[in-house]
């Protein structure tokens, strides 16, 4: 037991060691995910969500996705979090005070999401995955573009009119004038 | 290394998962959803690197879900916008006119 616990160290001290960049990029995520589902002071919690989301565009660069990491940056990061500060902002009296911001169900939620973890991670360990040999295409971005505009021209098409009906639907909801 | 971005994306989810539960602001589980998302998303491009390189839909289908996700958010904070108008306040423990 304590030799297959060693080995299993060392394979992880390897594992770090030939891969930095992920380990640093899965660190500063995790533990920035960690701190906006913990911290009290919310508005910290919408910085750590910045800085959460930084570190998944560099996981998308690390995988070959250079568009999605281009997207995550532009939107999440830019358009997103700007609104859940803005809206943290104008809900303030909440915010700013020292109250508890989680429920009396946090016992019950760490052992569900542990439970939920431990399940999906044992499961991946006994699943054989069908890894491919072949390699992403060489110009990722631009084979994106091309299939968006020719195989997936439909649901490009829908998508767009899915923002129309939100944008509308937010403008209807927030700016309603009081009677 | 797939199992790595695949635990990467798990632990992510039930970070997120958690924060969903727990949170009594409204904007706070609105974060959590976002960091949901992500962890499906890197699920997504992970297995169109490793499984099916040839074609790109994971990486497509991600583009959608942050699209979805943006109007989600939209919607979510107008409807967080009106709570706080009309209840002064966004505890989600208050608010429970939907529940019968």
């Amino acid at each position: 037991m304590g030799e297959t616990l060693s080995t299993g160290m060392s394979q992880f001290v390897i594992f770090i060691q030939e891969n930095p960049v992920f380990c640093i990029l899965a660190f500063v995520t995790i533990l920035s995910a960690l701190y906006v589902v913990t911290l009290r002071n919310i508005f910290h919690c919408a910085l750590f969500l910045i800085l959460a989301l930084f570190g998944v565009a560099g996981i998308y660069v690390m995988l070959n996705a250079e568009f999605l990491a281009a997207v995550q940056v532009l939107i999440y990061v830019g358009a997103i979090s700007v609104l859940i500060i803005f809206a943290i902002m104008l809900t303030s009296r909440l915010a700013t005070k020292q109250i508890s911001q989680t429920n009396e169900q946090a016992a019950v939620a760490i052992f569900v999401c542990a439970g939920f973890l431990m399940a999906t991670l044992g499961s991946m360990a006994y699943s054989v995955w069908r890894v491919s040999r072949n390699t992403l295409p060489e110009n990722n971005v631009l084979a994106l573009g091309k299939s968006l505009m020719t195989d997936f021209a439909l649901p490009f098409e829908v998508v767009s009119a899915v923002l129309l009906a939100a944008m509308i639907g937010a403008i209807v909801l927030a700016g309603r004038e009081e009677s | 290394m797939m199992m790595a971005y695949l635990a990467l994306a798990a632990i992510l989810f039930s970070i997120g998962m958690f924060g969903v539960l727990t949170r009594r602001n409204a904007v706070g589980i609105l974060m959590s959803l976002e960091l949901m998302f992500n962890a499906v998303n890197i699920n997504l491009v992970t297995f169109n690197k490793f499984v099916a390189p040839e074609v790109l839909t994971g990486q497509i289908f991600a583009v959608f879900v942050v699209v979805v996700a943006a109007a989600e958010a939209v919607v979510g904070l107008a409807i967080v916008l009106l709570l706080y108008r009309n209840w002064q306040g966004i505890d989600i423990d208050k608010i429970n006119i939907m529940k019968w």
